[in-house]
Order: C-alpha cells, then structure tokens, then sequence
C-alpha cells in the first residue's frame, strides 16, 4: 500500500455515501454496498498496520501541493491502529444493527459510510483545521442515526437526548474551531508538522491549543464535562450507542495524544492538570456508573471512567505510559464495543433496559452471558483477559514515573468497576428466571417482560461474542498488540519522522 | 480592538442565549456564537491588510489573508447545517397532550403526586405559549 492510495480510505466511504442515498426503500443492496465497503476498510486498516508496524510514516498532500501547503493525510502506526480497530468495530456493529432491525432503517447505509469517511479523515489528517471539518463529517450522519434510530418509537426521550447531543457537540466543535482561529493567529500556520513544539516557545500557542485539547477533552467526556454523555447515550437504540461508543470519544482521545505529543511535544510542565483531571474522571464516572439503573447507563458512566484511565497515559508521558494508554484505548474501544452489544441484545430482545424489570425476566442466555461476563471481567482488568494486561502496564507506568496517588485511584477505581458490572451481571444474567407467567406484580415493564419467553437470536448474540473473543485473544496474546503500541507510542515519543514524513 | 470588542459582545450575547430555556433561544445563541467565531478566524489572518485577494491585483503586502476566509466559509456551511438540523428538532418532539410525555426515567423514591408537573425535559414545561409560537 503506497502513500498515495492513503485518502482513498475517505473517498470510498464517501462515495459509497453518495451511491447509496439514492437507492429506492426497500432494496438490499446499499447494505451489502455498505458491508463491503467497510471489510475493505478493514483489510486496508490492517494493511496499514503491516505497512507501519516498523515505524515507517506513510503520508501524502493531498492534492500533490508543497509541503505545507497541501492539507497531508498521515498513517503512524497510531492512525493505522485505529483505522484498523474503529473498522472492525464499526462492522461488528453494523451487523448487529441489522440483526436488530436498526440496520434495515432507509439511509443507515449512507449515514454509517459517511461516519466512516468522518472517523478515517478525523485520524489521518495532520492538518488541525481539517481535523474540525472531518470531526463535523463524523458528528452529522451521527445526528441522523441518532435520532432516525428511534424514529419508529415515536419516543421523545430520544428528542430530548438528541437535542441535548447535537446542542453540546456543536458548542465543542464551536469551542474548538476558537482554538483553531487562536492557532492560526498565534503561529500563522494549522499544519500539525509545522506546528511541531511550537506550544513549548510561545505561550500563546500553548493557551491557543489548549483551547483545542479543552474542547477535545469536553468531546471525550472528560470531567468536568461528563454529564452529556450518560445523558445522550443510552437514549437512542442500543445498536447506535454500540457504534458511537467505539468512534466519537476515541477519536477525541487520539486528537488529544496527537496534538499534546506534536504541538506541545510532550511538555513536562503541564501534565500535573492532566493527572488531576484524568483521575478525577476516573473516579467520578465510575460512582456515576454504580448509581445508575440501566444498563446503558452504566456502561455509559463507565465510558467516562475508562477515558480517565486512557487519557492517563498522555498525561504520565513516559515510554511505558503511552504505550500502556494505546494499548487500553485499543482494548476498551473493543471491551466497550462488546458490552454495549450485549446488552443491547438484551435490551432488543426483552425491550427494556432497566434493571429492576429484567431482573428473572431474562430466561438463560449462555452466548449472552459469557460474552458479557468477559468483556466485564476484562473491563475490570481481571487476567487473563486484555483489560488485565492494561491496567497492569498503565499502574506500572504511573508507578514508574511517581504517581503513587494515581496508582491508588486506578486500584480502587477497578473495585468499584466490578462492583457495578456485577450488579448487571447480577440483576440480568444470574437472576433465575421468573417461572410463573403474567401477573407477576414487579413493577417497570414487568407485563411486557413476561411476554418474552423466547431466547435472543443468535445472529443477535453472535456480534457480542466475537468482541469478548478478541478481547480474550489480546489477553492471553497481548505481546502482539503490545509491541504495536509500543512503536505507536515511539512515534508520539520522538515525532521526527512524523514530521519529515509530512514535510517531504 | 473594535473586532475583540464586537467578538466579546457577540459571545456575552451567545452565553446569555444558550443559559435560556427556551430551545429556540438557544438556537439563537448557537447562530451568536457561530457569528463570534467566525470573526475570530477573519481576525487570526491579520486585520491590517484590507485588499481583497482576488489574483494579479495590488501587491500581496496589501491583500487579505486568504486561508482564514477559506476556513470562514467552510465553518459558515457547517453552522449552517447543523442549526437547520437543530432548528428541526426544537418543533419536533414536544408532545401536543400530557400524554404524550416521555415515561418518566426518575428514581423510584420520587413521590408519585410531583412526577407530573416536574417532568424531565426543562424546555417543554415551560410556558404553554412557546409551542404555539414556534409552530406559526
């Protein structure tokens, strides 16, 4: 794979976008269009990989301007790890969506392809102005799906969230286009190569692009700008939630690895705020996460607790700390991923996500179950799994670079993580099933509960289930995708030939 | 320092709209705000050259930064979608009877007598006129 193939990875999705909104209701084909496109995507995520696995950087102007002023579209081993995961994801998730009705939705096809396209431009480009423009390509098709995936409800919690999500995302991407304007106007120039250090010799850079990272942290649900997501989240279909769950926030957290190792190149001086931050985040989601009463919910605060724990390796700066924050951005956008298909083949099967009325409502489900006790076993960082392997080399890292209060939080913080999965596990899957039939006088849903008294689909369950093997797979073998993120974390560590890279 | 003064004035303005509780005032703060920043980004190209950049004219010491204008009217098209879409939503969803209220996702130690009036969207409870205006 040349350099120069590298923007076909927008333009294919994109144009695939354009193809398929024209399909009349009702055909078959813009899903099978859509199914191929994005195993192409990941074939070509794991060409990428293979391609960069060796610290080699792929870039190309777009356009074949001069460096500098073409907008470069870059694959480190970062970008090609992401590319690769965020394509796995987004097909696992698409299958599920059309195992539970979301996917036979008119115009999910486009709006997936052009999410797609949004999350591939938003981790290729080094051009931060680009970044935004690509970042708003991700947001729209999401506000579509968002809402035309409760459409047949009539549900208006569903507007309600919506509002509140596209209403906040549009105040971050406002907030951080002010960044963007800041930067030009402090360092003349947008392009992430040129821009290299700049924030450790001027001042005002550094206030410029923090701006930026504020704005990207706010997008990533960092504390104290968490609340949107536990919000938004769980009120649309439980399909959606699985997709966004593994795109929207990571790509906010791979903009702010970048960003923070390019342009701030590391900068000792200003990593107390991220540790206090992150860890903060780390603690304050997950109490959110043990208060909450739906499944989604919880993995929903959840979510913000594991960003505190990924945004943590940007924030130690070590060798073992960026490596050991890739490797759990990697593992917890799949762990994620896995837990919010699960229980989303719950919450489709049984139609309620709350967890006093599917308490002995769910008969036994032994693909479900599995599934999710590992990826929640693996979210808890127990061994074998993956989550295991990351929590171990991020509490290492953080104790090698003399962060024994971090150490403490992150320990305690995992309790507290088991605690409130098995409170799912408990409530849902361990239950034993209600034998007698309806009248059962539990209150929330539990008439229509009772209805259910067949199993969940397989092509339901199977998506789940694909997930927790791999996260199986990357624990019992974590040296692979170990020695990855270490290269990845090499390229943040010394980006020169990131940089030669983009100005050749 | 007039552009600092009118970017300063349109995001007060912006900030006061978006704390409001009507969903359409909100909007209006969003449109404020999108103003505020796109001025911004006019202002980061330096506000001293006023030529326009129109090619083989006057010298470029004189004209305007281009890229900044390019990045406006980019970010002009986005705000601009997205309140259509957000424009979109506040007709929709706002239900017509009681009944149509979403179920309430509240704790059940909520006594049952204030669960009608105290409904979760801030917005909708608001005063019974605001529906009608939107929709005329």
């Amino acid at each position: 794979m040349t350099s120069t193939l590298l923007p076909l990875l927008v333009a294919a999705p994109l144009a695939g976008t354009g193809v398929t909104a024209f399909a009349r209701p009702g055909t078959r084909w813009p899903i099978r269009l859509l199914v191929a496109v994005l195993a192409a995507n990941l074939l070509a995520g794991v060409a990428l990989v293979t391609e960069t696995r060796d610290g080699t950087v792929l870039a190309h102007g777009v356009g074949g301007w001069v460096p500098g002023i073409a907008i470069p579209f870059v694959a480190d081993t970062l970008a090609a790890l992401m590319v690769t995961v965020t394509g796995l994801l987004t097909l696992v998730c698409v299958l599920f969506a059309l195992a539970s009705g979301t996917g036979r939705l008119r115009l999910f096809a486009p709006l997936v392809l052009a999410l797609t396209a949004g999350v591939n431009g938003a981790l290729l480009t080094a051009d931060v102005f680009n970044l935004f423009v690509f970042i708003e390509v991700m947001l729209l098709p999401s506000y579509g799906l968002y809402i035309l995936a409760r459409q047949r409800q009539g549900d208006p919690a569903a507007v309600t969230g919506s509002r509140l999500y596209v209403t906040f995302n549009l105040f971050v991407s406002t907030v951080f286009l002010a960044g963007v304007a800041l930067v030009y106007g402090t360092a003349g120039t947008v392009n992430l190569a040129e821009l290299a250090g700049a924030a450790t010799d001027s001042p005002l850079v550094a206030a410029a692009t923090a701006l930026c990272l504020f704005a990207l942290a706010m997008k990533a649900a960092v504390i104290p700008t968490h609340g949107w997501l536990g919000r938004t989240y769980p009120a649309t279909s439980p399909a959606v939630t699985a997709l966004f769950s593994g795109l929207h926030t990571k790509v906010a957290i791979y903009a702010i690895y970048r960003i923070y190792a390019v342009v701030f190149d590391g900068d000792q001086r200003y990593l107390w705020i991220g540790v206090v931050v992150f860890s903060a985040t780390m603690l304050v989601g997950v109490m959110a996460a043990v208060g909450a009463d739906t499944m989604r919910s919880i993995l929903a605060f959840h979510m913000v607790s594991q960003i505190g724990y990924i945004l943590l390796g940007v924030a130690l700066f070590t060798p073992a700390g960026l490596t050991a924050g890739i490797f759990y951005l990697l593992h917890h956008m799949i762990v994620k991923a896995s837990l919010f298909l699960s229980t989303g083949a719950v919450e489709t099967h049984y139609g309620t996500g709350r967890l006093d009325a599917l308490r002995g409502a769910v008969r036994r489900e032994p693909v479900l179950a599995i599934s999710f006790g590992l990826a929640a076993l693996s979210l808890a960082g127990l061994p074998p799994l993956s989550g295991f392997v990351a929590k171990l080399t991020l509490i290492m890292a953080a104790a090698d670079a003399g962060q024994p209060v971090v150490v403490a939080i992150a320990l305690v913080v995992s309790l507290v993580t088991l605690l409130s999965m098995l409170k799912i596990w408990n409530a849902v899957f361990a239950a034993p099933s209600r034998a007698d039939g309806p009248g059962d006088p539990v209150a929330g849903g539990g008439q229509l509960l009772t209805a259910r008294r067949t199993a969940v689909r397989t092509s339901l369950a199977v998506p789940a289930a694909v997930l927790a093997v791999v996260t199986v797979g990357l624990g019992v073998g974590g040296e692979v995708l170990l020695g990855l993120a270490s290269a990845a974390a090499d390229g943040l560590l010394d980006p020169t030939s990131y940089l030669e890279a983009v100005r050749r | 320092m007039i552009l600092a003064l009118t970017i300063g004035v349109l995001v007060t303005g912006a900030v006061y709209l978006l704390l409001q509780r009507d969903f359409l005032r909100v909007v209006l703060g969003f449109v404020l705000l999108s103003h505020a920043i796109n001025l911004l980004l006019f202002s980061s190209g330096g506000i001293n050259r006023r030529t326009e950049p129109l090619g083989g004219g006057p010298p470029s010491t004189d004209t305007a930064d281009p890229l900044p204008q390019a990045f406006v009217l980019t970010a002009i098209v986005i705000a601009f979608a997205i309140t259509i879409y957000l424009l979109a939503l506040a007709v929709t969803g706002r239900p017509r009877t009681p009944q149509d209220r979403p179920p309430e996702p509240a704790p059940p130690e909520q006594p049952a007598a204030e669960t009608g009036t105290t409904t979760t969207g801030t917005d909708r409870t608001g005063e019974p006129t605001e529906p009608q205006e939107v929709t005329r």
